[in-house]
């Protein structure tokens, strides 16, 4: 049985879905919320790096890398004003987060 | 079935049903630990699909960085997660809905897919096969992509420098060392005491 890449496509389908339903279904919880956005970048990584094998073009795994970049960038950042927001309210429930709110 | 293909199920099975267990962790805690474990297993995909490169990075940067940032702030917060989680019954319904929505979408497109005669011929960096993967990519990286590559540098710095300004405080009642104040201090000022050794102050 060879693994092509529909098996591939599949899998981060699948990763991607799981992303998806875990942003809907952790509503107040913003921590578990930001691991969902990794689970998905990592589900488009994969993607990206089947098509990269199969089509046998690097551009893909560049692709990759800076998805990559810029998923650590979104996560410091994210986590930053996380701490920030706790040391001013005392909670992250997501619904709380009205502060701008005019 | 070969090796390849049974690495490759037993990567992605433990891969899909760790993420799972993110999603419905009821210790974030443990859904740090599982992306962890999902990270390790989607590097071994990566590794069937020949990126060694990326595998590499991505235990690094997502295992060693990302996942430890993650399981740091979880522990450091000092929130009731039982309470955060209490609304997770209520969603379950229209969130499985939107998720099989989403997957049979998905599944759908991949296999109604074909790949056209022109995109195969149109590679815009064919990976050569008699070098290994970090040095193909090191090659394109560095001559093609050299601007997207030092435009990533740039958001690197950009998360660093708000990351650091968006946590660091100034406490008040802490004793900070001002070197401009200690080389103007004159000497006059300064009293000297003798102190016995091994008797305290």
């Amino acid at each position: 049985m060879i693994i092509g890449l529909n098996q591939y496509l599949i899998v981060a389908a699948m990763l991607f879905t799981l992303g998806i339903a875990g942003i809907i279904l952790n509503r107040k919880n913003i921590i578990v919320i930001l691991m969902s956005v990794e689970l998905i970048l990592l589900s488009v990584n994969i993607n990206l790096v089947a098509f990269s094998t199969f089509l046998g073009d690097l551009t893909g795994q560049v692709f990759s890398l800076f998805i990559l970049t810029v998923a650590a960038a979104e996560a410091a950042i994210g986590l930053a004003v996380l701490v920030t927001y706790f040391r001013n309210r005392g909670s992250i429930a997501v619904e709380d987060i009205n502060m701008m709110k005019g | 079935m070969n090796a390849a293909a049974a690495f490759f199920y037993i990567f992605s099975t433990v891969m899909i049903g760790s993420a799972f267990m993110v999603i419905s962790a009821r210790n974030p805690v443990h859904s740090v630990l599982f992306l962890i474990l999902a990270f390790v297993n989607a590097a071994g995909l990566f590794l069937l699909l020949g990126a060694e490169f990326l595998a590499m990075i991505i235990v690094i940067v997502y295992v060693g960085a990302v996942a430890v940032l993650f399981l740091f702030v979880v522990m450091m917060l000092d929130v009731d997660f039982a309470e955060l989680k209490q609304g997770f019954l209520q969603y379950l319904p229209v969130g499985a809905l939107i998720g099989v929505a989403v997957l049979i979408e998905l599944v759908l497109v991949v296999g109604a897919w074909t790949m056209s005669p022109a995109a195969i011929g149109s590679v815009g960096s064919p990976a050569p096969s008699d070098v290994s993967n970090t040095l193909a990519l090191g090659r394109v990286l560095y001559t093609k992509h050299v601007y997207f590559f030092q435009a990533a540098g740039l958001v690197l710095l950009t998360a660093m420098i708000g990351a650091i300004v968006l946590t660091l405080r100034h406490k008040p009642d802490v004793k900070r060392q001002d070197i401009a104040e200690q080389n103007a201090r004159d000497k006059s000022d300064v009293e000297l005491k003798k102190v016995p050794s091994r008797a305290g102050v």
